[in-house]
């Protein structure tokens, strides 16, 4: 692989395909989850992990997988290191597992996973199918990180609140109070908030890749409009 | 065979190799965290209980020592659930049951509450409900202390008609747009308390099992 290809891989998935903003796959977790910094980070991860290990995972056995049954097979690669992770948190991590809850098993339905298996995996080796997984796992993770983000300062006031239930009681310090004594906003914390936020900075990537193509190609540059995202549900 | 009979009988066992690999491996992580995990629901289970029934009014293993609380009116629980039996020098001290309200904003409020042997409330804590964030969860001790106020409430403190909130004209408090959520929570604690009163003796016998024998019940 050469540093160009590494670049690409990186650049696809961070920015020029990011999941959260571009694609708009996985909305679900998105929106349900990114209500604080820590529940969005944590989810993230474990979908940067998932998306990691599925794509190094089923990359080499590509050939070996019959083209009729390939989407069985990798649903059910991708089902068992789901459950795997969903194991180690709950014996590890399990104040925070309590919260993110449902949503570990639904990494599984997630069509960004089997989407980045499909249109990557099943056609590059192994380093490069993992490292787009992780690259698309942490384009996702930096928009929840973001939405989160601003989710909770505005709904709570708080950043990093719930920082514990990943550390353990000492990391309780870390937890910010950006406004001290804030009475919360509502609209913020529920999923509505999440649409508005996810619409602002999918307009914000925009206006800075129309500024960037004005730049590159004079004041012509058209902007490329947004493909549909797809739930979860479709997928079972 | 014909080429198609022989195709699907490759796709079939090429399936079936996938779904041996998972199997293995999943059996082999079950195997490999489910005492941890076993270990921290009760290391969490036993940090709510300690909230609510200080460790020094019991002496007893209070995580073993359990009784099946029986399907009652009172409880509006739809299924059994357990109470755990804190004893102090083998005498009857604090009990903690797991009780439900059933008519939340958003459904059901498992809370579980410790009574001591005199019918006082050591505690109320809400395990876990889906009442609006922001709105009615100041029920959560993590957001809110209101919880607290049924702290050493009793049957008789206050009299049977306060039991309500004070927007009912009882004496315990609420928070303006969320009635129905403490509503829910008072009425339940309160029947807990009749429940225990009418079944004090028979929730606390029979006697508790032998320490050796102890390990049976953990699963």
């Amino acid at each position: 692989m050469t540093v160009q290809e590494f670049k690409d891989i990186f650049h696809n998935g961070l920015w020029k395909q990011n999941t959260g903003v571009v694609q708009l796959l996985g909305l679900c977790p998105l929106l349900a989850i990114s209500n604080s910094v820590v529940n969005a980070v944590s989810l993230g991860l474990a979908t940067t992990l998932v998306m990691t290990l599925s794509g190094a995972a089923i990359a080499p056995i590509r050939q070996i997988v019959p083209n009729e049954t390939r989407i069985p097979v990798f649903i059910l690669i991708i089902a068992v290191l789901v459950t795997v992770i969903q194991f180690a948190m709950n014996a590890y991590m399990y104040s925070l597992y309590v919260v993110l809850g449902i949503f570990i098993p639904l990494i599984v339905t997630n069509c960004i996973v089997l989407a980045r298996i499909e249109a990557f995996a099943s056609k590059n080796p192994a380093l490069e199918s993992a490292l787009d997984g992780m690259a698309m796992g942490l384009g996702l993770t930096a928009v929840l990180a973001v939405l989160g983000s601003i989710r909770e300062i505005f709904g709570h006031g708080t950043l990093l609140s719930g920082i514990d239930m990943v550390f353990g009681e000492a990391a309780k310090s870390l937890v910010i109070t950006v406004v001290p004594d804030y009475h919360g906003f509502l609209l913020a914390i529920l999923p509505p908030g999440a649409f508005i936020v996810l619409g602002l900075l999918i307009a914000l990537k925009n206006w800075l890749n129309l500024r960037a193509e004005r730049k590159a190609h004079g004041a012509n540059a058209a902007i490329t409009p947004i493909e549909g995202g797809c739930s979860p549900v479709a997928h079972l | 065979m014909s080429t198609t009979a022989k195709a699907s009988l490759r796709t079939a066992l090429n399936l079936l190799f996938f779904a041996l690999i998972g199997t293995a491996l999943l059996a082999l992580t079950y195997d490999l965290t489910h005492d941890t995990i076993a270990r921290s629901v009760e290391k969490e289970k036993l940090k709510l209980i300690a909230q609510i029934a200080p460790p020094a009014t019991y002496d007893n293993d209070i995580m073993k020592d359990t009784a099946p609380l029986a399907k009652d009116k009172l409880l509006d629980g739809t299924a059994t659930t357990i109470a755990y039996r804190g004893r102090l020098n083998n005498q009857p001290s604090i009990a903690v049951l797991q009780i439900v309200a059933p008519d939340g904003y958003s459904g059901r409020i498992n809370l579980i509450i410790a009574i001591h042997s005199d019918g006082r409330i050591g505690g109320v804590r809400v395990v876990s409900h889906k009442e609006t964030p922001g709105l009615g969860d100041y029920i959560e001790i993590a957001k809110n202390n209101w919880i607290t106020g049924f702290n050493s409430a009793s049957l008789d403190n206050p009299k049977e008609s306060d039991w309500k909130v004070k927007k009912d004209g009882g004496s315990f408090d609420y928070m303006a747009g969320a009635t129905i959520t403490p509503r829910a929570v008072v009425k339940a604690v309160h029947k807990a308390l009749q429940y225990y009163a009418q079944h004090r003796d028979e929730l606390f016998s029979p006697a508790p099992p032998e320490k050796t024998s102890g390990k049976e019940d953990k699963k």
